[in-house]
């Protein structure tokens, strides 16, 4: 019989084929633990796929919204999201990084009013989804480490 | 062509090459006007707020004599010291009070995006009169403009780019601009300071593939219009390197002598040395009278975004 290395859970999210590596930083951008919650969050690095390692996240009595999501897409774009009730998978898709980033990306460029004090949200056009391209709509600029500057 | 009444001007690339004409062909009918030849009055009982959080003196005040050409008054600020920016107010806060005090609205701001950004919270037009290191659109626009009437259209001349192509804010939209409509281009700079390499794909992008140069009498041999920006003294790390770079592009009456006899030379202005006083008086010196296209340039922009001509 094959061992599960993580137990199945009843209720929640189960984020799967992260990229390896990707878990901590996944959780990171979920904002995860949060320090009021006492729901069980179980995390695997580097589980050996059907073709390549993945991580895998699960996060017990919490399921996913697509705002959440879209931010996880930028650093696993092929990771999927299962939501789970009572140990059923009711819906399965895939992240997708959507045309527009609105307040998930700071614009790196210094310079740039959204950096400033303006009540003004980072907004982004996305320019390419293979390899990720993004342009800031205010200075035009496109920030090279997409992923250090994820809020 | 959409219409142009109510638009904002943040960038040259949110207009079509029909749509740049358009604002072209409108400028020509106001260049009597600008010299003070004819008078008109279609800006009368209207109020354009100039907002100049940093200082340029030729942008601003090609803006407000456009304005006072066309009839209209102007309110604003030549600098941030001395209003409520200072005291830290936020520009959206500005651009509301702006917005309720006038019809149009001409800016200028060292943060880039800052144009853009005044539109979002303005009713009114937004004429962006450069962001920082990013838009200037009037500039561009008048730049196509003394390239057509020099030359009676904008496509299929040859322009050679000169300076400091790196981080010339201005030379960047034109070169797009030029490209979209279909000029050859060599672009003729010390490697430290040639075009950037994204400007070079969007060129491609567009249709042509322009050349790199370092040998300025080579680049000219067959050119149309040369386009010169100064290199900053900042850009380089000792005088003496400046010095010697420098002195490797400046235009004089000598090197001009082995062109075309119908070349123009361009400047954004204010030039330092780049271009030797010896060309002032030559056919050549275009950059007097670009400088003074920025007023019917300005003027045709205003009486657009007011519905005041379609
Ligand atoms: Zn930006």
């Amino acid at each position: 019989m094959k061992e599960l290395r993580v137990q199945p859970i009843m209720n929640g999210t189960v984020i799967d084929h992260i990229t390896p590596g990707k878990a901590l930083k996944v959780l990171h951008i979920l904002g995860l633990p949060k320090p009021e919650s006492t729901s069980t969050i179980s995390v695997a690095i580097n589980v050996p796929g059907k073709t390549c390692k993945k991580d895998i996240v699960k996060i017990e009595d919490r399921e996913l919204e697509s705002s959440e999501v879209d931010r996880i897409a930028l650093i696993a774009p092929n990771a999927t999201i299962n939501i789970i009730r009572n140990y059923d998978v009711v819906e399965k898709h895939r992240v997708n990084i959507p045309e527009e980033l609105i307040g998930i990306v700071r614009c790196s460029n210094p310079t740039c009013v959204t950096n400033s004090t303006e009540p003004v949200q980072h907004r982004f056009t996305v320019v390419s989804k293979n390899p990720l391209r993004v342009k800031c709509q205010y200075c035009l600029r496109e920030p090279a480490d997409i992923e250090n500057h994820i809020l | 062509m959409n219409c142009f009444k109510g638009r904002d001007v943040v960038s040259v690339n949110d207009f079509t090459n029909a749509e740049i004409e358009h604002i072209l062909d409108v400028a020509e009918k106001m260049v009597p006007i600008a010299r003070g030849e004819e008078k008109n009055r279609i800006m009368d009982g209207r109020v354009m707020a100039s907002l100049f959080f940093e200082p340029s003196t030729r942008t601003r005040l090609s803006f407000e004599a456009a304005m006072y050409r066309l009839g209209g008054k102007v309110i604003g600020f030549s600098d941030a010291s001395g209003t409520s920016v200072k005291k830290g107010e936020t520009l959206a806060d500005t651009i509301r009070m702006a917005d309720a005090y006038s019809d149009v609205i001409a800016m200028r701001h060292p943060l880039m995006g800052s144009a853009r950004l005044a539109a979002e919270f303005s009713k009114v037009p937004v004429l962006n009169g450069g962001d920082g290191a990013g838009q200037h659109p009037t500039q561009c626009l008048l730049d196509l403009f003394t390239i057509r009437s020099e030359k009676g259209k904008i496509g299929g001349n040859k322009v050679v780019l000169l300076g400091d192509l790196k981080y010339g804010r201005t030379v960047h939209s034109l070169t797009s601009a030029l490209s979209r409509f279909g000029c050859e281009m060599t672009f003729v700079a010390p490697e430290q300071l040639q075009m950037p390499k994204e400007v070079i794909n969007e060129c491609i992008e567009h249709g042509v593939t322009p050349c790199l140069s370092t040998n300025l009498a080579e680049a000219l041999a067959d050119a149309d219009v040369l386009y010169v920006t100064r290199i900053q003294k900042e850009r380089f790390p000792d005088a003496a390197e400046y010095e010697r770079v420098a002195g490797l592009y400046i235009v004089n009456k000598e090197l001009l002598s082995g062109c075309k006899k119908d070349l123009i030379v361009m400047h954004p202005l204010p030039r330092v040395n780049e271009i030797h006083p010896d060309v002032d008086s030559t056919p050549h010196a275009a950059y007097f009278r670009q400088a003074f296209n920025g007023v019917p340039v300005r003027m045709a922009l205003i009486s657009l975004v007011l519905g005041a001509m379609e």
